[in-house]
């Protein structure tokens, strides 16, 4: 039985429930208006809906029904006894076909001419056939004697659904939530005595329990389906309104949300589907001039994701014209020409979002929406989600909208730091791992920014009572690192202890505490006590580190793109060498950090070199020369390391660890720099690492490393700062590499009869994306069966899924030179040995 | 809740038969911080509570003691004392009157709580234009109590906090 049948099933039952009652009471008092219109309105609440389910049977006698009811109510006929049992009648009639609905899903057979005869007549007037009981008959009782339903095979069985209102749900949410709380405590003190007798029902309360929180849990769920539900024929309606031909592609309508947040979704998201198929979508002409399918396409998409629910609004229609919101946005003055001129297409995009930038006049007539964008936007901010926007002109319009489980039950570890208790949701942790103690790992500290060393990468720690401004716990020194995972970046929690995990439900904290972003909500745990949950995101953003990727490219945004900027933030160690130029080196591509005693440093022909775990080791001096007798007693060595070889680079001092983005201006370039950027308010110069892992001996890269010979590749970065890093590692690796900016010169390469054995392409970069890049490329021309390797700092598995639906051969970590150079190799390889 | 409206609406009904006809005196809880005395309606109670665990929200406002757990509702506690820019408390423990705001409920922490009294609106001064700025946004007005003065708290006003 499909939804919206069990949906009337459940209103009917209730409607004919009320109408029993109801009529009683008008056969009581005749004239009472109020009971005569609320009986029409039931009546023709399911004469209506039946209507529209295609009900033909319990439609005509509810339409007999609401005739004579109809004129009771307008005065045009007397209520009478005998009217009221035809009525009744007729609504036992109404009653068994439901009943049969419910048993089989369809209309039982019958014969219902003689009651709605009957009624007609009534309804005219007319004294009733003399089949009926007289008027003055003392028994309503022996009215509805004439049965003319047959009993629905099976009987009437009872209601699929009921329907609960909100307030009881919640009211069992939290009276479950008392018999959790009160469960853990018995839990705990059955615990504290072995013999107890109530150890076994007891653990089966605990079962019990746990199942009632689960299924209450689930009354609240909802699947975001029925959000969806209306929008087919929303759709439908629209397409024939505006002569547009259109498809709608929903996916992902099972995942489910909190009931709550469903119903704050709803509006707006029929509000973007109207406006795709409105502004997003041409006409089939267009289309067809545009070289499309007639059919425009719109597509819904729901998935989890880290405790979000991500719903994706896309369409293939003429996507936005950055060009006439650049002209409102100066008609409008909500910016000056400078300051457009600066802003990146998608920067310019977002101005739709902006309030008053709405009412189609301008911008919806000719390129894109724009009706009441801000009031979506806002709508979705209050129930603390995001709204991003992705458009490309003539390929489309998509919309992201991320929005929280409000009301879930997570897992989480519960952690202590600075004598206070937090809840980390499980989902974003790594792995823990103890340091200070004896024999553990230990923290180190570059300036102030403390690193944890794990597996030779280093690990940019974050303290959590630092950070919550707490006292530190008085035997500081060991503790745990919770290594946790966010968006693309990897970020280590110091805490001072760990305890269990347990399942949490998340509330959302109280409205004045909103702004304390570190939270993501508070919870009570089995031993009564209010908890706070500590939110990744918003450490990670506390901490300078890119949150997610979304919002990532939304603060690249902000930037003016005078130079080449790096994608999202990137962690830069700073170091001293030779001048007072602070100089940097993508944390990423630093292996280790060592303090080698002076004493350890030897000189071969010239050379110093250190014994490295087991090896010799290459140092090279940035200052350019290195003298043993002026040398510190401790040598701070940056190591870069690529399998079984490392280097290592002398410095004099090292600074600190920031979160940069990078503008990198290249006119102050020098061998073995790549050029100079402001990081932390100083001019601060890059080190070019593959000019110094050159530096570092002939051999360095020979050998096996030499795989390339020469083959052409071709890489799409739109970072000069990247490019820079790539571009030399590849050439030293033997490969021939052309570099382009953006896709579309990657394209105009190819349209000019360019030829390559394999590219390179970066993911997030302005114009064309990766995605849309690959896609462009698999769909026709020349580099159609090319390998094609994605080149990213995202590293989740779904991007990497995505990628590779898009058409990636490959996914290659952007700082991971050794893997790119396997994985290129490899599918070089690949088509020779097919 | 039921249950704990007892204690409070025993002491409502103590004071109703003051209540005139014209039910223009409302009905106020009387408590105590630092010495000074205050009123909340009574209507805007929830529940009185005795000394809780409270757990403190770092980063909150300073007028956020913390939260507490009431039979399975997290309740955000403000601190009176900070609230009114009073010096903090030195000993003894606090009593946690709850009040409901926009479907959250907040703890106002008191040194103590004492009776409800009907306090006819006849009776009531406005606040002295010489009052603390900070108490003028909170208070509602002043009443003599035989030697004391009690000043009325404005909830949403006190609950107003960062806005």
């Amino acid at each position: 039985m499909d939804d919206l049948l069990a949906d009337f099933l459940t209103e009917t039952n209730e409607g004919l429930l009320a109408l029993d009652a109801a009529l009683v009471r008008l056969e009581r008092a005749p004239q009472g208006a109020a009971t005569l219109s609320e009986v029409f309105r039931i009546v023709h609440t399911i004469k209506g809906t039946c209507g529209f389910l295609g009900l033909t049977r319990l439609e005509r006698v509810a339409h007999a029904a609401e005739n004579v009811l109809g004129r009771y109510r307008d005065g045009t006929l007397p209520v009478t006894q005998g009217g009221i049992s035809l009525i009744l009648a007729a609504l036992d009639a109404i009653r068994g076909i439901v009943a049969g609905l419910e048993a089989t899903g369809q209309e039982p057979a019958g014969e219902d001419a003689p009651l709605i005869a009957r009624l007609d007549a009534e309804a005219e007037g007319q004294a009733p056939p003399a089949a009926l009981a007289p008027p003055s008959a003392p028994s309503p009782a022996a009215a509805p004697e004439p049965d003319p339903v047959p009993a629905a095979p099976g009987g009437a069985s009872p209601p699929q659904t009921i329907r609960v209102s909100v307030e009881v749900l919640e009211d069992l949410m939290m009276l479950v939530s008392e018999l959790v709380l009160t469960r853990n405590q018995l839990l705990q003190l059955a615990r504290a005595r072995e013999d107890s007798a109530f150890a076994v029902p007891l653990q089966r309360l605990s079962h019990i329990t746990t199942d009632l929180q689960e299924g209450v849990m689930k009354t609240r769920m909802q699947p975001i389906g029925h959000a969806w539900a209306k929008l087919p024929r929303l759709v439908r309606d629209l397409g024939l309104e505006l002569g547009k031909k259109i498809a709608l592609e929903m996916r992902g309508a099972e995942t489910e949300l909190d009931r709550q947040v469903l119903e704050l979704i709803k509006d707006p998201l029929t509000h973007m589907v109207r406006n795709s198929g409105d502004h997003g979508l041409e006409r089939p002409e267009e289309r067809l001039l545009a070289g499309k399918p007639e059919t425009g396409r719109i597509t819904l998409d729901a998935r989890h994701e880290g405790g979000h629910i991500v719903i994706e609004i896309g369409d293939d229609g003429r996507g936005l014209n950055a060009e006439r919101i650049r002209q409102k946005v100066l008609a409008q003055g909500l910016a000056t020409e400078a300051e457009l001129a600066g802003m990146s297409e998608r920067e310019i995009h977002r101005f739709i979002f902006r309030p008053g930038f709405s009412t189609a006049a301008a911008v919806t007539a000719v390129s894109g929406r724009g009706v009441g964008m801000d009031v979506v936007k806002t709508n979705m901010e209050r129930i603390g989600g995001t709204i991003d926007i992705r458009s490309r002109e003539g390929r489309g319009t998509s919309f992201v909208i991320k929005i929280p489980l409000t009301l879930a039950i997570v897992s989480a570890l519960i952690v202590e730091a600075g004598g206070e208790r937090f809840a980390i949701p499980q989902i974003g942790v790594v792995e823990l791992v103890r340091v200070g103690s004896e024999g553990a790992a230990q923290i180190e500290h570059i300036k102030d920014a403390p690193v944890l060393r794990l597996r030779d990468r280093l690990l940019p720690l974050v303290d959590l009572a630092g950070l919550l401004r707490l006292r530190p716990a008085a035997g500081a020194g060991s503790g745990f690192v919770v290594v946790t995972q966010v968006g693309a970046h990897v970020l280590g929690i110091i805490v001072d202890r760990v305890f269990d995990t347990e399942e949490i439900v998340v509330k959302p904290v109280a409205p004045i505490l909103r702004h304390v972003t570190m939270f993501g909500g508070n919870t009570i745990l089995g031993d009564g006590s209010v908890i706070m949950i500590l939110d990744p995101n918003g450490i990670a953003r506390a901490t300078g580190l890119g949150a997610d990727a979304a919002e990532a490219e939304a603060e690249r945004e902000a930037v003016p793109q005078a130079g080449a900027t790096s994608e999202a933030g990137t962690a830069l160690l700073l170091f001293r060498a030779g001048d007072a130029t602070p100089k940097a080196v993508p944390l990423g591509l630093v292996a280790r950090l060592e303090d080698v005693e002076a004493g350890r440093i030897e000189q071969v022909g010239g050379r110093p070199l250190v014994q490295y775990r087991g090896r010799l080791m290459p140092l090279l001096p940035l200052s350019g020369h290195w003298d043993p007798a002026l040398a510190p007693p401790r040598q701070p060595v940056l190591v870069f390391g690529d399998g079984e070889r490392s280097m290592g680079v002398m410095v004099d001092e090292i600074l600190d660890v920031v979160e940069a983005r990078l503008t990198i201006d290249p006119a102050g370039e020098r061998p073995g720099y790549l050029g100079s950027a402001v990081v932390a308010g100083r001019v601060t110069e890059l080190l070019d690492t593959a000019w110094w892992l050159r530096e570092a001996g002939e051999d360095w890269f020979g050998g096996a490393a030499r795989t390339g010979s020469g083959r052409r590749v071709l890489l799409v970065e739109d970072s000069a700062f990247f490019r820079n890093l790539v571009v030399p590692a590849l050439s030293a690796a033997g490969y021939a590499v052309t570099a382009v900016p953006d896709a579309a010169e990657a394209l105009r390469l190819r349209d000019g009869g360019q030829g390559f054995d394999a590219i390179l392409s970066d993911i997030t970069m302005p114009g064309m994306d990766g995605f849309a890049f690959a896609r462009a490329l698999r769909q026709e021309g020349p580099w159609r069966d090319l390998p094609l390797i994605a080149l990213t700092s995202r590293g989740a598995p779904e991007d990497i899924e995505r990628g590779r639906s898009a058409g990636f051969t490959d996914y290659v970590a952007k700082f991971d030179r050794a893997a790119l150079l396997e994985s290129l190799a490899q599918c070089l390889a690949a088509p020779v040995l097919a | 809740m039921h249950q704990d409206m007892a204690a409070v609406a025993g002491g409502l009904a103590a004071a109703r038969p003051g209540r005139g006809p014209a039910a223009a005196d409302e009905a106020f809880l009387t408590l105590v911080v630092a010495g000074q005395l205050c009123g909340v309606p009574v209507l805007a109670v929830r529940d009185v509570l005795g000394s809780q665990a409270i757990t403190r929200i770092p980063l909150a406002p300073p007028e956020v003691a913390g939260s507490l757990n009431l039979r399975g509702r997290i309740v955000t506690a403000i601190d009176l004392r900070r609230r009114l820019g009073l010096p903090p408390r030195e000993e003894g423990t606090a009593m946690s009157v709850v009040v409901e705001r926009e479907d959250e409920l907040y703890s106002l922490l008191a040194d103590s709580v004492g009776e409800v009294l009907p306090l006819p609106a006849r009776d009531r001064a406005p606040n002295p234009p010489t009052l603390d700025p900070l108490w003028q946004g909170v208070a509602r007005g002043v009443h003599r109590l035989g030697e004391k003065l009690l000043i009325l708290l404005d909830v949403e006003q006190v609950l107003a906090i960062g806005a």
